[in-house]
């Protein structure tokens, strides 16, 4: 059974291969959503995130679900050496860039406790997979072009593993430096990043996409991390690990 | 932003190493263990007009932050061009699993992207939402101006 619906501004998949409850799962997950969005939307003035961003909560108020996302926000800003940073040039945090990995990863753990086996959970493309498809096969999951939002660059079953990809979306691939015609263009427009879960995955996309070229060497050098680079020329860098998850 | 840092390529490294222009035979590297690492950020570092022929001799660049750890190269000229490149020092705490040749900078391998067939289950991408925020207001445009038109009919 698989639904899609908006929610925090992104379509969120749900595919649950034959569980007897999948509907009712399915809505708990949609509702554990729902409860993240509630929370951590700084688009919402109600929010706990707007309520701190206001000075309306004090540091020692805060819900056990707001300490642990700065907590890895605050580790993944040493771990990255500050480029990955929730807080705004005007002093309010945003803690988008990690609470989106954060949620599927818990949503994937709330199935699990539940017996389900063969899932996976989308949100706005980042993707905690698990177990078969419903044709008992490993799940396939496509990297989009950066190019062209209809083609696929990459097929990876990631198993177990989370994939998320950071990425601007490029309308013209022919971009050049019109002060240095002859220089290499080091723009990079896609970094696809696969982790042991998908908040790794997601929080390192985020911080190595912003790192520019230098991304695919800082998760070339991480144990758990393999990415794939994609530069405004079309030309992809993978990391020696990342062949492993290529579908054959 | 930190310019050096948007760069951990072998070839800016042997720039870098060029640029510092310490002959091995005049003054011997100083152990990695006594160096200080070179400050990351500074002045982008200009390979081009470092080109051109180089002076024969070993070149012992300085250490290098690249977040992971300090890197640094020795560039090897001769008759006027890099023969070859020794790295002198490399983080340690990389992978085991990973062959890493102590010798070489780990090239990552590069292709062209190109469409692939077949079906998928999932779809991993960024461009989603951004075409979907494109999309949208796009069509919130369209609807603006249909509105502005008929407000505009409704008034006359």
């Amino acid at each position: 059974m698989r639904d899609t619906r908006i929610l925090m501004g992104m379509p969120i998949t749900v595919e649950i291969v034959d569980a007897a409850k999948a509907e009712r799962l399915i809505e708990a997950v949609y509702a554990y959503f729902a409860a993240v969005d509630a929370r951590f939307s700084t688009f919402k003035p109600d929010s706990e995130i707007s309520a701190i961003n206001q000075g309306r909560v004090a540091p020692a108020d805060l819900s056990a679900e707001m300490r642990e996302v700065l907590a890895i926000a605050a580790r993944t800003k040493r771990e990255t050496r500050g480029y990955f940073e929730i807080q705004r040039p005007d002093g309010s945090l945003d803690p988008s860039g990690i609470v989106k990995g954060w949620a599927i990863r818990n949503a994937a753990d709330l199935l699990r406790r539940e017996g389900v086996a063969n899932f996976f959970v989308d949100a706005g493309g980042d993707i905690q997979s698990s177990g078969v498809n419903a044709e008992g096969k490993p799940w396939k999951i496509g990297i989009r072009s950066p190019f062209n939002d209809q083609e696929i660059i990459k097929i990876v079953h990631p198993g177990g593993h989370g994939i998320a990809t950071s990425g601007t979306y490029v309308r013209n691939q022919h971009i050049y430096n019109p002060h240095a015609p002859d220089r290499e263009i080091d723009d990079i427009v896609s970094l696809t990043v696969i982790g042991s879960d998908v908040l790794e995955a997601d929080r390192f996309a985020t911080a190595a996409f912003a790192m520019g070229r230098a991304g695919i060497h800082f998760l070339e050098a991480q144990p758990d991390l393999e990415g794939y680079l994609v530069d405004a020329r079309g030309v992809a860098t993978q990391t020696t690990g990342f062949k492993a998850f290529i579908s054959p | 932003m930190q310019s050096f840092q948007h760069y951990a390529a072998t070839a800016l490294l042997a720039a870098s190493a060029l640029s510092g222009v310490t002959p091995a035979q005049a003054a011997p590297a100083v152990p990695a263990d006594q160096t200080a690492p070179a400050p990351a950020s500074g002045a982008p570092i200009d390979i081009s007009s470092k080109s051109g022929p180089y002076r024969d001799g070993s070149f012992t660049g300085p250490v290098y932050d690249a977040y992971y750890g300090l890197v640094q190269v020795k560039a090897n000229v001769q008759g006027g061009r890099i023969v070859s490149i020794d790295v002198l020092q490399y983080p340690s705490d990389r992978r085991t699993s990973r062959a890493i040749n102590s010798q070489a900078l780990p090239m990552l391998e590069d292709e062209v992207i190109s469409a692939q067939s077949g079906s998928v289950d999932i779809v991993s991408g960024a461009t989603l939402t951004s075409t979907a925020y494109v999309r949208s207001l796009s069509k919130a445009l369209a609807q603006a101006r249909s509105q502005g038109r008929s407000q505009a009919q409704t008034g006359s």
